[in-house]
């Protein structure tokens, strides 16, 4: 039987030579947690199921560094390594994988210019195209939107790009849909409103995304112990929960997330 | 003591070189069939679709053949088992059909592709999986499965909505579904058994 999977994702600040990586909270306060290679292998020998890295300087210059991230990591870790933020063209992503990456993550590209989903899927294969979908919760259910039962009543999400810093308008949920008819692999589906927060992942939005498509979805955004990825296993059909400030500031460890896991009946690789 | 990569212009070597690499398994990447002479193993990845693999497999088709004929141990990952096979549901090119049996679409009742960690049931007792026991966890992404004619060369299966092919074995013919160099420790030992079968 498939295992669900556990992955620590690594916002990489590439502003200093070797990378750094942060975590902030609901996409602002940024944090310090240690450098990029060293967290990664420290999680992959605790039994971590995939890497996440996102770069979240996301500006050209910083492309060579988020190389030499990958390239530093690959030779420790053999778990597959995915990446995102700043990918912008085809030839973003072959820089990346010819680093050793074995996904890329792509977000504000994919909302801009869809059709870069299809072209990353056709030359790497779908399971190599991820796309991410930052969500915000909107309480004011318009026309053309999926509604989905919150604490709130009735929401529908709105997807941001550019870090969270814009919003675009488009429903995330009816963009997943989109996305996996494009040719993504994955959905990498992170609540804006419970990133950071240690609040527990958002259930309705993982569950309406779930429940629309075929392809695996990774939840995040909000994970503040193991209970909460018990809670997004027992309760949505994610396949993968992704968290960083519970592994990054040591409360944690991957190893002792998958025991309780384990424990309570979730099928996990241990 | 080298194992050839065979570099067909598809997708991404370095996990597996990288791998090989650090078992020290002296890995080295073949971009053209006449330079695949020599090795002690070769290994043929693979990523992407079935018919653009074998499109793009189709010029080293003899040299690996002449590999395979003499001995040397070849060892097939992902669409570079399914390849080995004779035809797929994914696209009308043929395959290799150095082992008998198709490549079909996982079943509707899963979501696909398999992505994810998934425990093997061993078939059979075999150098390649020496090390490894049923409670081993492996790296599957793949939306179709090979389906062997001759069920003795199913060296272990997976459970992923039916019993999937993950290790066929024949004599030094050898090929895993799943993906060794993303595997962790367990993923590495097969790529070490490999290697090691290399130098008998």
């Amino acid at each position: 039987m498939l295992a669900r999977r556990i992955i620590p994702c690594l916002d990489c600040d590439l502003a200093v030579p070797q990378g750094r990586v942060v975590k902030g909270i609901e996409f602002k306060q940024i944090r310090y947690a240690g450098v990029p290679w060293e967290l990664a292998t420290r999680y992959y020998r605790e039994g971590a199921d995939e890497i996440v890295f996102l770069d979240i300087t996301a500006s050209s210059d910083r492309r060579e560094t988020m190389k030499s991230v990958i390239r530093d990591t690959a030779k420790n870790v053999f778990v597959p390594l995915a990446v995102g933020g700043g990918i912008k063209t085809v030839e973003d992503v072959r820089g990346i994988f010819k680093a050793g990456a074995d996904k890329v993550t792509v977000n504000t590209t994919a909302l801009k210019r869809p059709d870069i989903i299809g072209e990353i899927a056709e030359e790497y294969g779908s399971q190599a195209c991820v796309v991410a979908i930052d969500a915000k919760r909107r309480d004011d259910p318009g026309r053309d939107r999926i509604s989905v039962p919150t604490s709130k009543g009735e929401s529908w999400f709105e997807c941001s790009f550019y870090g969270g810093r814009e919003f675009s308008g488009v429903d995330a949920i009816a963009w997943a849909m989109k996305a996996e008819a494009l040719g993504a692999g994955e959905i990498l589906l992170t609540s804006m409103d419970r990133d950071g927060t240690y609040d527990g992942f958002d259930l309705p939005l993982t569950d309406a995304v779930c429940k629309r498509v075929r392809i695996p979805v990774i939840a995040s955004g909000g994970c503040g112990n193991a209970e909460h990825i018990y809670e997004v296993f027992s309760k949505t059909g994610a396949s993968a929960a992704l968290a960083a400030s519970i592994f990054h500031y040591g409360e944690w460890g991957v190893d002792e997330v998958k025991r309780y896991l384990a424990e309570r009946g979730i099928h996990v690789r241990v | 003591m080298t194992i050839a990569v065979v570099d067909y212009g598809v997708g991404n070597l370095f996990s597996i070189y990288n791998a090989l690499e650090h078992i020290e398994a002296g890995p080295e990447l073949v971009t053209e069939p006449e330079e695949l002479t020599g090795f002690d193993g070769v290994v043929v990845p693979g990523v992407g679709s079935f018919g653009r693999c074998m499109r793009q497999l189709s010029r080293f088709e003899a040299s690996i053949l002449e590999s395979l004929e003499g001995g040397t141990p070849i060892l097939g990952i992902c669409v570079g088992m399914q390849v080995l096979f004779d035809k797929s549901e994914e696209s009308p090119e043929e395959g290799l059909g150095w082992i008998s049996g198709d490549v079909i679409r996982l079943p509707d009742s899963v979501l696909v592709p398999q992505m994810g960690w998934n425990t093997l049931s061993i078939k059979k007792e075999v150098e390649i999986l020496e090390g490894i026991s049923d409670q081993d966890f492996f790296y599957f992404v793949h939306s179709y499965f090979c389906v062997p004619k001759d069920r003795s060369v199913l060296a272990a299966t997976t459970d992923y909505g039916t019993e999937i092919a993950a290790a066929v074995s024949r004599e030094n013919l050898f090929a895993l579904q799943f993906h060794p160099e993303k595997s962790g420790q367990k993923g590495l030992k097969i790529l070490d058994n490999f290697v090691r079968l290399t130098r008998c």
